[in-house]
This record gives C-alpha cells, sequence and structure tokens, in this order.
C-alpha cells in the first residue's frame, strides 16, 4: 500500500497493517474546491482487489471528484486515499481518444508515454483491441467509429497497461441503451478474466446493479455515502439477469436509499 | 395488387453474409452531373463580373475617361500579349515572390517558435502577447520607410516587412490550438506522468495542426501584400511588381496596371491554395475543417 500523493505515483501491493490485501482505500477523504465549493464530506470506504464497486448519485454529486482523487488527479483536502495497485487505469467519460491517431496508434499511446519498446506495445495493443471486439478497426481514425466503439478503443487503451486498479468514470452515459448493455456485458467478461478492482461510476441504477459486486449510493452535493449495499448475484452474470424479479428488487433498494438522500426525501 | 400493409416484393435474404453484398447496388460514381455543379457557381460569378466590367467600360465611362476601366480585352492585349511588357511584369512578380517567400518561411517559423514558448508559462505569453498585438496594429505603410532608413532599402528589408505583416496571424492561431486540447486528454497525459515535451509532442502540437494551418493561410496572403506593399517604396535596382504598379499608374498605362495588379492577386491565391493543399495533405486525414463534406 501507498498513498498516492501525485499523479502515476508508483504503489506496491504490500500486506496492509489488518494484514489484508486492500485495492483501494478512502480514509475520510474531503474535497473543497479552490472557489470555496464543499464537493465531498469526509467518506470512508475500501475496495478489495476483484471487487467492482459502484458508486451512484445525481448529477454533481461529487463521484467525479471522488474518482479524480483516487487517480491522484486531484489533491484531498482532508483524509488519507491508499493504492495498492502498480497501475492504475482510468476510463473517462469522453473515449479521449487522439483525432489524429488511429485506433492501433491511440491504444498504443500509453505504452509510448511509459516508454515501452515499440514492438512490446504493438502486441500490447493487438490484444487489447482483440479483447474488446475491435478487430479489424485498427487503421480507421475516431472520426470514422461510432460512439460505442469510440468508448471501445478508449477501453482497450485502459487495458494495455493492465491496471490492478481501474477507475470508470461514467464511460458509458453517452451510448445508446442497446449499445450500453451490450458493453457492460463485455465489460463484465473482461472483469472475470483479469479480476481487477474497479470503482465504477454511474448515474444508472441498472448498469451499477448488473456490473457491481458493492454499490455505494451516494447524495446530493456535498456528497457523502449513504448506503453501502451488496449486490448478491453471482458471477457470470447473465444479460436476462436485468429481467429477473430478483434484479428488481436490488436496483429497487438502491432507488429507495437514492430517494431517502436529503433532497428526495419528501415524496 | 400487393397487401396495403406491404412495401413490395423484398428478395430472399441470403444466410450468409457473404452473398449479401449483391443485394444492393454500388454507390453511384460521382458523376460529371456533380462536377458541373461544383464548378457553374465560381464561373457564374466570373462571367458576371466580367460583364459588369464590360458594362462600366463601355456604358458607364465616356471614351475620354475609359483609362479609369480599359476593357478586359484592351487589357488581356496590352498587358500580357505584350511580351515587353508581360516579360517585365513576371520579372517584377519574381523579385516580390522571392521576398514574399522569404518573409513567409521566416514568419512560420518565429511565429510557432513564439506560440510554443507562451504555450508553456503564462508569464511568457503575458510577457509577449501585448506587444505581438502592437506589432499587428502598427500601420505597415508608416513603418515600411522607417526600416528602409534603418536597415537599408535592400532585399532584406523587404523580407522584414513581410514578417512583421505575416507573423501575428501565426502566432495566435498557432497558440490558440495549443492551447485547446482537450481537459481529459491533458488529465489522461497527467496521469501516465507525460512531461511537458511529450505532452507537447504528442498532444499539443498534433491537436494544434489544423489552426496552425489556419494561421498559415491567412499569412501566406499577407505576406504577398507585405512584399507587394514593401515594392513602393524600394525603388531602387530591378523593380518588384508594387513598384511596378507605382510605375504604371504614374504614366497613365491602365493595361499595364490591370495586368499587374491581376498578376499580383493570382499570386496570393496561388499561395493561399498552395498552403491549402499541403494542409489538406498534412490534416486532411482526419481533421473536418480540411475535407469535402463527403464520408470517409
Amino acid at each position: 500500500m501507498n498513498a498516492v500523493t501525485a499523479a502515476g505515483t508508483p504503489g506496491r501491493r504490500d500486506v496492509t497493517e489488518d494484514e489484508q490485501d486492500v485495492a483501494l482505500r478512502f480514509a475520510g477523504v474531503s474535497k473543497r474546491f479552490d472557489d470555496g465549493t464543499l464537493a465531498l464530506l469526509p467518506v470512508s470506504f475500501s475496495a478489495l482487489p476483484g471487487e467492482l464497486v459502484a458508486i451512484v448519485g445525481p448529477s454533481g454529486c461529487g463521484k467525479s471528484t471522488l474518482l479524480r482523487l483516487a487517480a491522484g488527479l486531484t489533491a484531498a483536502s482532508t483524509g488519507t486515499i491508499a493504492v495498492g495497485a502498480r497501475n492504475v487505469g482510468y476510463v473517462f467519460q469522453d473515449p479521449t481518444l487522439l483525432p489524429w491517431r488511429s485506433v492501433r496508434r491511440n491504444v498504443e499511446l500509453l505504452g509510448e508515454l511509459h516508454g515501452v519498446p515499440k514492438p512490446e506495445r504493438r502486441a500490447m495493443a493487438e490484444a487489447a483491441i482483440a479483447a474488446v471486439g475491435l478487430t479489424g478497426f485498427e487503421d480507421k481514425y475516431p472520426r470514422a467509429l461510432s460512439g460505442g466503439m469510440k468508448m471501445r478503443a478508449s477501453l482497450a487503451r485502459a487495458l494495455t497497461m493492465s491496471p490492478d486498479v481501474f477507475l470508470f468514470d461514467e464511460p458509458f452515459g453517452a451510448v445508446d441503451e442497446i449499445t450500453r448493455e451490450r458493453l457492460n456485458d463485455e465489460l463484465l467478461r473482461l472483469f472475470q478474466a483479469r479480476r481487477f478492482a474497479a470503482l465504477f461510476v454511474t448515474h444508472s441504477v441498472t448498469e451499477a446493479a448488473f456490473l457491481a459486486t458493492r454499490v455505494l449510493v451516494m447524495s446530493d452535493r456535498p456528497g457523502r455515502i449513504l448506503t453501502d449495499l451488496e449486490v448478491p448475484f453471482p458471477y457470470p452474470r447473465r444479460p436476462e439477469l436485468r429481467y429477473d424479479p430478483a434484479f428488481a428488487r436490488v436496483t429497487g433498494r438502491i432507488g429507495a436509499a437514492l430517494r431517502a438522500g436529503p433532497a428526495g426525501a419528501p415524496q | 395488387m400487393t397487401a396495403p400493409n406491404s412495401i413490395g416484393a423484398a428478395p430472399e435474404i441470403p444466410a450468409e453474409p457473404d452473398d449479401w453484398d449483391h443485394l444492393v447496388p454500388p454507390a453511384p460514381k460521382r458523376s460529371r452531373v456533380r462536377v458541373w455543379r461544383a464548378a457553374l457557381p465560381p464561373l457564374v460569378t466570373f462571367g458576371a463580373v466580367v460583364g459588369l466590367w464590360y458594362l462600366v467600360s463601355y456604358g458607364l465611362l465616356s471614351p475620354s475617361r475609359r483609362f479609369l476601366l480599359p476593357p478586359p480585352q484592351q487589357v488581356i492585349q496590352g498587358g500580357f500579349l505584350t511580351w515587353s511588357q508581360f516579360s517585365q511584369i513576371l520579372d517584377g512578380l519574381a523579385l516580390t515572390a522571392k521576398a514574399a517567400a522569404a518573409g513567409f518561411g521566416i514568419a512560420t517559423v518565429l511565429g510557432i517558435a513564439v506560440a510554443v514558448a507562451m504555450s508553456q508559462a503564462k508569464s511568457i505569453e503575458r510577457s509577449i502577447y501585448p506587444y505581438a498585438v502592437v506589432l499587428q496594429t502598427i500601420p505597415i505603410l508608416a513603418i515600411v520607410p522607417l526600416i528602409g532608413f534603418a536597415f537599408g532599402f535592400t532585399f532584406r528589408s523587404r523580407v522584414l516587412v513581410c514578417v512583421l505583416i505575416a507573423l501575428f496571424p501565426i502566432i495566435t492561431n498557432t497558440l490558440f490550438g495549443l492551447l485547446s486540447a482537450d481537459h481529459g486528454q491533458h488529465d489522461l497525459f497527467t496521469l501516465h506522468g507525460a512531461g511537458r515535451w511529450k505532452r507537447l509532442w504528442k498532444l499539443q502540437f498534433p491537436g494544434a495542426l489544423p489552426s496552425i494551418f489556419t494561421g498559415l493561410r491567412i499569412s501566406a496572403g499577407l505576406s504577398v501584400i507585405g512584399a507587394v506593399v514593401g515594392d513602393f517604396f524600394f525603388l531602387q535596382g530591378q523593380p518588384g511588381l508594387g513598384a511596378l504598379i507605382n510605375l504604371y499608374s504614374n504614366r497613365l498605362e491602365p493595361d499595364q496596371l490591370y495586368a499587374a495588379v491581376i498578376v499580383a492577386s493570382l499570386f496570393g491565391v496561388l499561395t493561399f491554395a498552395l498552403v491549402g493543399l499541403i494542409a489538406q495533405r498534412v490534416v486532411g486525414g482526419w481533421h473536418e475543417s480540411a475535407r469535402g463534406r463527403d464520408k470517409v
């Protein structure tokens, strides 16, 4: 474990004091922006390796801030953040592809930034492109891709460095529902194959319940964690699970937790 | 008669995707009609301008004042087809073009370098930008003689005039491009520990190329103007295009005057088109502004 102080600080996967191999731990972490806005009240939680923790909350509740804190892109006002991973993968809300690079060269970018020799990073890119099902589109430029395919390319880029901890910032928020479900299915397949730990920020209750082992429900700004819900379904989860009555009960509980939050309390 | 809700007979769709291609005919080739449709509007405008020219020459100007705008055929005859005159114009063009090209080249290198420096630190931007604006607002006509007195009425001074007039659009457009990289892309580079240079060469500079070319296109035209304006003042030695224009108007030789003006503007159009062509080659593959509307 080591505390994240700056972006890209390499972490070590050590056994912690309480003999537990934690992938990510927030202890009393809060954030007030420079302009005085209180974005996040002190929150504490941790994620174990192989745990996919979804964070659900209304827009502007500090979900993205939480991820930026975890990645070290912004500094916490109080508290400590510990990341037990050599590599942290970050998948942004937008695909953030470089439009002047082909899919292949976009996926190779992180290897380039980390100084991985060309043959190796090419092989890493090929594998990641295959893993997200973009084989055959390597030489296309981003402008020729659909929204869903851009997101796949963005995911492939993050996969190249084989991160142990993944941070997803509403990655499928802008794609249509059909594509989103398909991408969710594929993400779960990757999750099962690689067993990384992940924080997955979303404003979709269904998406959170379908993907996550645990769901953290957040309140309106200033954000805080209202509930920490276990999702009882084992993996692999079949797409039909979404239409199961048991699934509806879980989403119902998440929905109730959201409504019980301070802003939405009296119905 | 088909059933009311039927759209007509649809062919049986084979099970194998390999057999699907022939079901839909290939997209039609770019036909001659479409080429005409693209070429016609500018041709119509050209015809209208020539028509208006004739109208003014023959309709509005009395024969004694026709020297103000001689009819097109007279300009062609006197300016372009009389070799002694036209060769003089071409020699002038060669000199002016040399000054414009040298000035444009120096302005490109200098402008991009200054913009890169400004993009690296707000303090550098703040210390240079106001003076770059001043440079742009100085009336160039007023300082050309000063440059002449200070540096001599030589080729070097002509180039300096071109640099002064062409520099500003390159600086501003390059700087704008360098600073307009997406926030998320910057975050990505930060996350993976990219330093100043990696960020500049892999993110900011390639992303700025479309803006840089916008600046270069403006400046290409401006450096031609700079060279022609410079010519007005650098009258010693071999005359440039601007000096010839000055000479023809003093001597009341309208045919040659109009021919020289047309040559000067055609040269400006040519440089503009040339930069556009290079832009198309460099960023046309990925950037919207540099390519046609048609899909990839």
